[in-house]
């Protein structure tokens, strides 16, 4: 069968999925008022990156520290739909120039430009979402893994090109929005996206697309292309030695983990309405790696939890402490890194799912199968 | 209405409280007289909207950045918030009711403004909200607070262009700001060309453009116009342009950290700002920044805003003090700080004004209110919700203080949508 239970899912991973499912869709939306709740919607946005560097960073050893450029693209995509719709002639009749988005008004343009066009389709710009940051990373990919690009030098590139994009969108402000960003987003094909209805229902088409992307990434992890993978990054030589082109693969899982982020940067215009650059630069595209260590960089699973834990914990202190509450995240931070290098999904592996294996053991003691050995887990340094 | 105080000790420390505030008679004998009592005003009557009004307490919210770059503007506003709702509460709060503030921190980040202003709102069901600096987290939040018709007092000198119902602008607009300046520099200097230069970003843009319709309009001259990313640090190019073009003033709108290095490497260049050849005039360096510039990088530069810490008036100099005593003797007011401290005095006349707390009714009562005890002098909010008030030209001084120069004679008219300079 094609989800053959033990080829793509263990027991523990099932359970793994089961519990997420059960906090994302019944917990959080049972137990949380709409603010709450559209916090955590927000919080899993960021959930979509941290898999996609599980993928590329955990599994292929390639680390991004660029992810905020596809999160942005995908949520600027989405924003320059929604901003299009927002700017009817009625709404902005106190503009120079009615019918454009505010912010072109405010520099002095006076029609939308050529490539804003095609954004008034809603079906365009859906496409777009995905297909714009996938090129991308292709052509990243392409210039970099083709030359044998790779380690801190491509780390240092994605940082590179994050700081000259932001520079681009802040400095093209005319057509960009600049430093203000995309804002005062309001509907979504008629559909005000900024009611409590519209909330929870966007809440639980994030949570969809996020179950989504964790199948495809548990897919890809689990299949032979996720075992070359691991093999590259253990011993990238002897992968090429043996036939494997092996920049062909660092290309699409490198393209695979910007889909993910970018579907992750279209929600989060949706859920929060607004983009801006301070979405794209170096600051958040190396939190969204911090989310992902916390997690465990080799659990797609315990990457949404970090995720969840890092977002709560910011919110959580910086409403408790506003003057101190930095200092209290970076030791967060410092401490997991230090007790845990795994993450959170270290701590569940070490801890957690021995005791669980018990249980199992006991109810059908033939579960010993080869896929008890997770080269994913063992390989981890 | 009874004269007998039901709490006789705050009472008393209301009057200790006024006379150290004023230092004079003058704060006294304008606040006591509107001590007002909560049983006159039932919380169910002035409070028919879920606001967090209780009989003896009512909650405000605190928003700025208080961590990450903006932090070093954004805590002068902080401490003139909380100094101004000291003052209020000493002085018997509003109806009858205490301001208690919620803070939050908007951490310099844009989405953490408008996470922050939803909480304040939908959570904390605040009765009004001081905050929010640069005009990126203005914009972040404007959507939030009409969405669920909060009501925001924004204090910072920006671009205009907008005219929310949700907001009142404590700060000067771009051409209360601009045209003073231009005019005085134009008429008393004599100048006849100008280098525009500024951060890339929407106020200094906008104030830019302001700037060279307006010069053009005096007839005279611009020669140069440029723009440098946030936190840029490397000046040399355009000195050199300066140097080459030889205006008569340089019109600097640089905001922030470069400030340091743009005025270091001018004084490193040779330009000597006391010979006013060029001259320079600024309108984004506050006492505030200077701490940071140094007072010997920027003497002799001119600024131009509504408020300068040296202002001498009776308001002012108790202002100053009270201020002092609360932060400490090493603090330098600008003028985003004393606009930041009109914000729940204004918010305050204008629910007693309404006799309500309610959004709606604060809203209708807001213009017209006209406070004559702002350390800047006397205000009034205009139907824009903008704030009628002089422009002033100051002389930066080795001390890091300004002297100032100029005053226009009349309050400026607020304009966020100036004809004419679109």
């Amino acid at each position: 069968m094609f989800l053959n239970k033990n080829r793509f899912f263990s027991n523990t991973d099932l359970i793994g999925f089961a519990l997420l499912a059960l906090l994302i869709f019944v917990m959080l939306p049972v137990g949380l008022d709409v603010f709450r709740l559209n916090l955590f919607g927000k919080y899993l946005t960021y959930a979509f990156v941290a898999i996609g560097l599980v993928l590329c960073w955990g599994a292929g050893g390639i680390l991004s520290l660029g992810q905020g450029v596809f999160f942005g693209l995908g949520g600027y995509c989405m924003a320059m739909f929604l901003k299009l719709e927002a700017s009817s002639p009625e709404a902005t009749k106190i503009q120079s120039t009615p019918g454009i988005p505010d912010f072109m008004d405010w520099n002095q343009i006076a029609e939308i430009p050529f490539w804003w066009q095609p954004f008034h389709s809603l079906t365009f710009s859906l496409v777009a979402v995905i297909i714009i940051p996938v090129i991308f990373a292709f052509i990243i990919g392409v210039a970099m893994f083709r030359r044998r690009v790779g380690g801190v030098y491509f780390a240092i590139i994605t940082q590179a090109i994050a700081a000259i994009l932001t520079i681009l969108i802040i400095g093209q402000q005319g057509y960009t929005g600049g430093v203000n960003g995309i804002t005062d987003l309001r509907t979504l094909k008629g559909w005000d996206i900024r009611t409590d209805d519209a909330k929870v229902i966007l809440y639980f088409v994030n949570g969809g697309l996020l179950f989504a992307c964790l199948f495809i990434a548990q897919i890809i992890r689990k299949s032979k292309l996720g075992r070359i993978l691991i093999a590259m990054r253990d011993q990238e030589d002897r992968v090429r030695f043996s036939g494997y082109d092996v920049a062909n693969f660092k290309i699409f899982v490198f393209c695979a983990g910007a889909a993910f982020a970018a579907v992750g940067g279209a929600m989060f215009t949706l859920q929060v309405g607004f983009m801006s650059p301070s979405f794209v630069g170096i600051v958040p595209s190396i939190e969204m790696v911090i989310f992902c260590a916390v997690g465990g960089r080799l659990s797609i699973i315990g990457a949404v939890y970090g995720a969840l834990l890092v977002n709560l914990a910011k919110t959580t202190f910086s409403e408790l402490f506003p003057e101190l509450w930095l200092l209290g995240l970076g030791g967060l931070f410092i401490a997991v890194v230090l007790a845990f290098p795994n993450g959170l999904a270290g701590i569940y592996k070490d801890y957690v799912e021995p005791r669980i294996a018990l249980i199992f053991k006991r109810k059908m003691h033939i579960d010993e199968d080869v896929s008890k050995y997770d080269p994913l887990e063992a390989a981890a340094d | 209405m009874s004269d007998t105080p039901k709490k006789p000790n705050k009472q008393m420390e209301a009057s200790r409280r006024s006379v150290l505030m004023g230092g004079t008679a003058l704060a006294a004998s304008l606040f006591v007289p509107k001590f007002l009592r909560a049983a006159d005003y039932p919380t169910a009557a002035v409070n028919t909207t879920g606001l967090a009004v209780t009989d003896d307490e009512v909650t405000i919210g605190i928003l700025h950045s208080i961590t990450g770059t903006m932090s070093i503007s954004e805590t002068g506003s902080v401490q003139a918030e909380k100094l101004a709702i000291e003052q209020i509460n000493a002085q018997g709060g509003i109806l009858g009711r205490k301001i208690k503030y919620i803070q939050e921190d908007g951490a310099s980040d844009w989405p953490t403004f408008a996470e922050k202003a939803k909480k304040l709102l939908v959570n904390d069901k605040v009765a009004s909200v001081m905050g929010c600096w640069t005009s990126a987290s203005r914009k972040a939040v404007l959507p939030v607070f009409e969405q669920y018709n909060g009501f925001l007092y924004y204090p910072t000198f920006y671009e205009g262009l907008e005219q929310s119902p949700n907001v009142i602008y404590t700060g000067q607009e771009a051409t209360q700001q601009i045209i003073a300046g231009l005019n005085w520099v134009a008429e008393t200097k004599g100048a006849k060309s100008f280098y525009l230069l500024g951060s890339d970003y929407i106020w200094p843009r906008t104030s830019n453009k302001i700037a060279r319709k307006h010069i053009e309009k005096l007839g005279l001259k611009v020669v140069g116009e440029e723009y440098y990313p946030l936190g840029h640090t490397q000046f040399n190019s355009v000195i050199n342009k300066i140097r080459l073009k030889k205006p008569d003033v340089i019109y600097a709108i640089v905001v922030g950290g470069s400030n340091v290095a743009f005025y270091k490497q001018l004084k490193a260049a040779g330009i000597d700002m006391t010979k006013e050849k060029p001259l320079l005039l600024t309108i984004s360096v506050t006492e505030d920044e200077i701490r940071g510039i140094g007072g010997e990088n920027i003497v002799g530069a001119y600024a131009c805003m509504k408020y300068f810490q040296s202002l001498d008036n009776p308001n002012n100099i108790a202002f100053v003090e009270e201020f002092k005593k609360m932060w400490g003797d090493e603090i330098v007011i600008g003028d985003v700080t004393q606009a930041a401290y009109l914000g729940p005095w204004l918010w305050k006349a204008a629910v007693e004004k309404a006799g309500s707390f309610d959004i709606d009714k604060v809203r209708a009562a807001s213009p017209g209110i006209e406070l004559t005890t702002a350390p800047e002098g006397y205000v009034k909010v205009h139907e824009n919700h903008h704030l009628w008030s002089k422009t002033r030209v100051g002389h930066a001084k080795l001390d890091g203080q300004y002297e100032v120069v100029f005053e226009t004679a009349e309050l400026v008219e607020p304009d966020p949508f100036p004809k004419g300079y679109q």
